[in-house]
C-alpha cells in the first residue's frame, strides 16, 4: 500500500502537483520517449541545451529522445484559437548539463494552457505556479516580468534591434553599469537611459512596484493587463516579486514571463511564461502559457533537509524469534522507516534505536 | 536557512583590495586580517561571512549558492557566462582581452587563423561575430610562446601593461572588451536576501564612486 512513508520527497511532490493540476481542469497528456529530430532542429534556440541524443529508426528516420516536452505538445495538439486546450505532463527529458557536459535523465512536472488564452488564463496560471512552488515549501518566490513592459521601455531608447538585444540582455543581468556604457556608445540620451535603468533595478511587491511603473511608462500599452494580472494574484502577493531583470528569449516569449525560487535551492526550480510567438513560429493560430517544475534541482533541497537515513534501527541478536522480530518490524513500519539489523551500518543516521 | 550573506572574495591581491572596499563600506570582519590559515571569516554582528577561494572559482561559487555574493573578473564572467547577476563594476583590477601576436603579423584571410588562449570561449564568441574561421587551441598557460614557437598565429589573453608582450616581440593586434572586477550576486539569493544585497550593493557603490 502507498503511503507517505514509502514515497520518496520527490514523488511526493509529483503526486500533490498531478492532483493539483487535475483539480484546475488539467488532462494528463502521455508522449512516447522520442521525437522526429527534425522538430527541435527548427527550434533549437528554444531549448535549454542544444545538444541532443539522436538514432535512426529501423526505417532509418532520425529520431531523438526528448529534451523538451512542450514542443512536442504544441505540435501534437490540436490548434483551436476559440476554444481552451489544458495539460499537464509528468515526463523525464534527456539534456546536457552544463556544469559535467554530459546527458542526464531529468524528470519534469508541467502544465500547457493552448487556445484562446485570455487575462484569467494567465492569472490561473500563474496561481498555479505559485501553488506549485508553496507545495514544495512556503519560502518561495515567484518572480514575474512582463516582457511586452521592458519591450517597450528598450523601444523608448532605440529603433535598432540589435542595440534593444544587448539592453534586455543586460537587464537581464542587472547590469546598470553596462547599460550605462552602451548607452553612452549609442548616443541614448541620460535620461532615457536612467529611465530604463530604474526599471530594471525595479523589483518587489506588485502593489509597490505598479505604482512605480505607472510613473516611469505611463504610456505603456501593456501596463492594464499587467495591473490586472496583479490585482488577481493579491492572495500570493507574499511570495511574488514583480522583476525587470529577467528576460526569457524574445523569438519564442511574449507578455509574461516567470521563474520560481525556493530557499534554499540557487537555480530556478520553476520557468515558464506566455509562448505566442512560438506557437506562430509552428504555424499555429493558438496562443499559449505553461511553466515546467525542475523536480533535479530539488534534490538540494531534500538533501538539505533530509535528518536521518532511516526512522528506526531495531538491533537483535542471534537468538531474536524470527516470528515474533517480523512481527515487531511490521508493528514499527507503520509508523515509518525500520532497518533490522544485527550490527549497525557505519555512519548510519537514524531517530531512535530498539533493541530487540 | 541561513540568513548571512555569504562572500566570495578572489584570493590574492585584488582579493585584498576588494576586501578593503568592503571594509570601508562598514562590511567589516577584522578577524579576516589575522594571521592564520583560516579561510572562512564571519563578523556575526552584520551577518555576513567571507571566503577567500580561486578567482576563477569565484563565479562558480556564486552560480551554485555556496556564495550569494562574490567578486570575479569579467573575464571569468564573458568565459564562463555564469548564470549570475553582475550588480557593479568595482573599477579595479583593470585590463584588457586582446589578439596579440608577432609584431610582423598579418592575418590571412583565405586560410583558418590559429588562435592559442585560455580563454576559448571568448575567443570562439569574438570571431564568430567577425565571421572569421579559427581554429582554437586550449592553452593553461604561457600563452605568448605559442606564435613564438610557431604553434598558432595569434593569441587571446588578458593584457595589463603589455610589456610581457613586448619583451618577447609581440603586440596587441586588437582589443576585444576591458576588463575589470565585478560585484557578482546569485539569482536565487537575490530574491531572498534582497533588502541586504541591495544594502552592500549601494554602500560599496558610494564607496567606489
Amino acid at each position: 500500500m502507498i503511503n507517505e512513508y514509502n514515497l520518496r520527497d520527490d514523488e511526493k511532490i509529483i503526486f500533490s502537483l498531478r492532483s493539483l493540476y487535475e483539480k484546475y481542469g488539467y488532462e494528463q497528456y502521455k508522449m512516447v520517449k522520442f521525437e522526429e529530430y527534425d522538430l527541435y532542429v527548427k527550434n533549437k534556440e528554444f531549448l535549454v541545451s542544444e545538444n541532443i541524443i539522436t538514432f535512426n529508426d529501423t526505417c532509418g528516420k532520425l529520431l531523438a529522445l526528448k529534451p523538451d516536452v512542450t514542443l512536442s505538445i504544441i505540435k501534437n495538439s490540436e490548434d483551436d484559437p476559440q476554444g481552451i486546450h489544458k495539460v499537464y505532463y509528468n515526463e523525464n527529458v534527456y539534456r546536457v548539463s552544463k556544469s559535467s557536459k554530459s546527458y542526464r535523465e531529468l524528470m519534469q512536472v508541467g502544465i500547457e494552457c493552448m487556445g484562446d488564452v485570455d487575462g484569467y488564463c494567465i492569472s490561473e496560471t500563474l496561481s498555479l505556479a505559485a501553488m506549485s512552488l508553496k507545495t514544495v515549501s512556503d519560502s518561495c518566490v515567484l518572480s514575474i516580468t512582463d516582457l511586452d513592459v521592458l519591450s517597450y521601455a528598450a523601444g523608448l531608447l532605440t529603433s535598432d534591434g540589435e542595440t534593444s538585444a544587448a539592453l534586455l540582455m543586460l537587464a537581464g543581468e542587472k547590469n546598470l553599469h553596462g547599460i550605462a556604457a552602451k548607452c553612452e556608445s549609442e548616443g541614448i540620451s541620460k535620461d532615457k537611459c536612467a529611465l530604463f535603468s530604474s526599471l530594471v533595478s525595479l523589483h518587489g511587491r506588485p502593489g509597490t512596484v505598479i505604482g512605480s511603473l505607472r510613473q516611469l511608462v505611463p504610456d505603456c500599452p501593456s501596463l492594464p493587463l499587467l495591473e490586472s494580472t496583479a490585482a488577481s494574484l493579491e492572495e500570493y502577493e507574499d511570495i511574488i516579486d514583480l522583476d525587470f531583470s529577467y528576460t526569457g528569449d524574445l523569438k519564442y516569449y511574449n507578455g509574461i514571463v516567470f521563474k520560481g525560487y525556493i530557499d534554499g535551492v540557487p537555480t530556478a526550480v520553476l520557468s515558464g511564461g506566455q509562448y505566442d510567438k512560438l506557437m506562430k513560429k509552428m504555424g499555429k493560430k493558438s496562443k499559449a502559457i505553461g511553466f515546467a517544475v525542475y523536480l533535479d534541482e530539488l534534490e538540494k533541497l531534500f538533501r538539505a533537509g533530509k535528518d536521518y537515513d532511516v526512522d528506526t534501527v531495531l538491533l537483535y541478536g542471534e537468538s531474536a524469534q524470527r516470528k515474533a522480530l517480523t512481527e515487531k518490524v511490521k508493528e514499527l513500519s507503520a509508523q515509518g522507516s525500520v532497518l533490522a539489523v544485527k550490527r549497525i551500518p557505519e555512519k548510519l543516521r537514524y531517530r531512535q534505536l530498539i533493541e530487540f | 536557512m541561513d540568513r548571512f550573506v555569504n562572500i566570495a572574495l578572489p584570493k590574492g591581491r585584488l582579493g585584498e583590495k576588494v576586501y578593503d572596499i568592503f571594509e570601508k563600506a562598514g562590511w567589516e570582519c577584522p578577524s579576516i586580517k589575522e594571521p592564520n590559515r583560516k579561510l572562512i571569516f564571519e563578523n556575526a554582528e552584520k551577518q555576513i561571512r567571507y571566503f577567500w577561494v580561486k578567482p576563477s572559482d569565484v563565479a562558480i561559487y556564486v552560480e551554485r549558492g555556496a556564495a550569494d555574493i562574490g567578486v570575479a573578473g569579467k573575464d571569468i564572467l564573458l568565459e564562463y557566462e555564469p548564470d549570475v547577476f553582475e550588480l557593479l563594476d568595482l573599477g579595479i583590477g583593470k585590463c584588457r582581452m586582446a589578439v596579440a601576436g608577432p609584431v610582423s603579423f598579418r592575418d590571412d584571410c583565405t586560410r583558418t587563423l590559429t588562435v592559442a588562449t585560455k580563454f576559448s570561449n571568448i575567443a570562439a564568441n569574438y570571431y564568430n561575430s567577425k565571421g572569421r574561421d579559427i581554429d582554437i587551441i586550449h592553452l593553461n598557460g604561457s600563452i605568448e610562446i605559442a606564435p613564438i614557437l610557431g604553434l598558432s598565429d595569434v593569441i587571446v589573453d588578458i593584457v595589463e601593461t603589455g610589456a610581457t608582450l613586448k619583451e618577447n616581440n609581440l603586440e596587441v593586434l586588437e582589443t576585444i572588451v576591458p576588463i575589470s572586477a565585478r560585484l557578482i550576486a546569485n539569482k536565487a539569493s537575490f530574491r531572498f536576501k534582497s533588502e541586504k544585497i541591495e544594502k552592500i550593493t549601494e554602500s560599496i557603490s558610494e564607496e567606489i564612486k
